[in-house]
């Protein structure tokens, strides 16, 4: 059964393949162990990270990339992740409005996402669908996400180039500083570069790239600052090239580097899979117990406080040597 | 269903036809009954459909039609069905009860029309997707 999936996906199925993403996002049993079997057919793929604000231009630009990668031949998937609606749990994935013309291409394989997870679940799914996609042969895997919260940005630290996209208008350069994005981005793209602004938020961002620079250990790599206007195809090749050079000074970093950055993202993914785990399955052991609930009618009564409770339930319930922290 | 599980829709406008806000609107009652809704737009033909269904591998489709374009629903099934892929196919518009009678024969599983209330809308799809 594991067997027969797999095979399929490697060889490209598409059903097959939006079937186990499906299974994926709703935690069904058994996607597991498909996943274990499928893990040794990934690493080939390359994955672009896109990530900026709401109504930055996110979905237009990936569209225009696809567009290009698909002139020079190559296989794409595309990740398009949405927010949940914290109220409902429901979502509109609405990314793909932008993309249509791919819709009927066989290269390209698009599929949206929603953020869901209380647990930081995002992370997860979203990684194990990167997986699948990179099974599938997929050349290049681009992740676009809304870039607020920290999801978004570990999803945006284990992509092999990160993009960031922002647009004029949005804030000084402290709005940019708040939301931690000069940290994590490799290539900075200033879209709707048409608006009069533009100028000011290019200046903004070169000096604060100046600073951060300083301070990291990349390489040597600079991150460039491009001027797009992704509705009209401009600034697409150059941010495509910008991507290929990032790809070859990565290539290009010592043995060391390579081994120390494959661990820092291997370790963010095994701790946020294992943070998951441990984390529902403790907290659901937890909450569904009696004794959870009669410390709920206790906090609600008066006759005990919530932090208390919390220590009480943790010792009841947590294995000896895990309790005290 | 467990808490994990989501119900996926997709919808739709479909052909020449540039109404969007019932398909919106529609969307948008969907989201705050905690269904996922994956958006396509305007101008969708029938091809466009299939792929991204299969694609996102979603429980339902739904159609908004408000400009007469049946052959394009009727297309629709016959790709489905020549595709070996088979989820329900509901409508909502302004349609005819003839055309809706005729679409209904075609292999769509339900028709809104004008008037029909939010809450029919999700318990019909929470009724066929639990099915």
């Amino acid at each position: 059964m594991v067997d027969s999936i797999v095979e399929k996906i490697v060889n490209g199925d598409v059903r097959t393949a939006a079937k186990l993403i499906g299974d994926i996002d709703n935690r069904v049993p058994g996607t597991r162990e498909i996943l274990k079997a499928l893990y040794k057919h990934t690493g080939n793929a390359y994955i672009i990270g896109i990530t900026g604000a709401p109504g930055a231009g996110k979905s237009t630009l990936v569209d225009e990339m696809v567009r290009d990668l698909r002139l020079q031949g190559k296989t794409v998937g595309v990740l398009a992740v949405d927010p949940t609606s914290p109220l409902s749990g429901g979502a509109i994935l609405g990314d793909r409005v932008r993309m249509q013309r791919h819709s009927l291409d066989e290269g390209v394989f698009i599929r949206s996402l929603a953020t869901r997870g209380q647990f930081g679940g995002l992370t997860q799914s979203t990684r194990s669908v990167i997986d699948v996609f990179d099974a599938m042969g997929k050349d290049y895997i681009i992740v676009e996400t809304v870039g607020v919260g920290q999801d978004e940005i570990d999803i945006a630290k284990s992509a092999h180039t990160t993009v960031i996209v922002v647009v004029p208008g949005m804030g000084d350069h402290i709005q940019a500083i708040k939301a931690g994005i000069f940290e994590v981005g490799d290539i900075f793209v200033i879209n709707k570069s048409d608006r009069s602004d533009a100028n000011k938020t290019l200046h903004d961002f070169k000096a604060m790239i100046d600073i951060t620079r300083k301070r990291s250990t990349n390489g040597g790599w600079e991150p460039p600052i491009l001027m797009a206007e992704a509705v009209n195809n401009k600034g697409i090749v150059e941010l495509l090239i910008e991507i290929e050079k990032h790809r070859k000074t990565r290539k290009a970093l010592s043995p060391e580097s390579i081994i120390h950055n494959k661990k820092a993202i291997a370790q963010l993914e095994l701790i946020d899979m294992m943070k998951i785990r441990l984390v529902e399955e403790v907290l659901n052991h937890i909450t569904n117990s009696l004794e959870f609930k009669e410390c709920l009618d206790c906090i609600v009564d008066g006759t005990k406080d919530p932090y208390s409770a919390c220590d009480e339930l943790l010792s009841a319930k947590l294995p000896d040597g895990l309790q005290q922290s | 269903m467990s808490n994990n599980q989501r119900i996926k829709v997709l919808v739709s406008v479909i052909g020449l036809d540039g109404h969007f806000t019932g398909a919106e609107i529609v969307s948008r009652y969907l989201m705050d009954a905690g269904m996922e809704v994956v958006y396509l737009g305007i101008y969708q033909t029938p091809e466009m459909i299939v792929s991204a269904a299969i694609q996102e591998n979603v429980d339902v489709i739904g159609i908004s039609s408000h400009a007469a374009n049946y052959e394009q629903i009727n297309l629709l099934m016959e790709l489905m069905k020549k595709n070996n892929f088979s989820v329900p196919v509901m409508c909502g518009g302004s349609i005819p009860p003839q055309d809706a009678e005729a679409l209904i024969k075609k292999g769509v599983s339900k028709i809104f029309l004008p008037h029909s209330t939010s809450e029919s809308i999700v318990d019909y799809i929470v009724s066929i997707v639990k099915k």
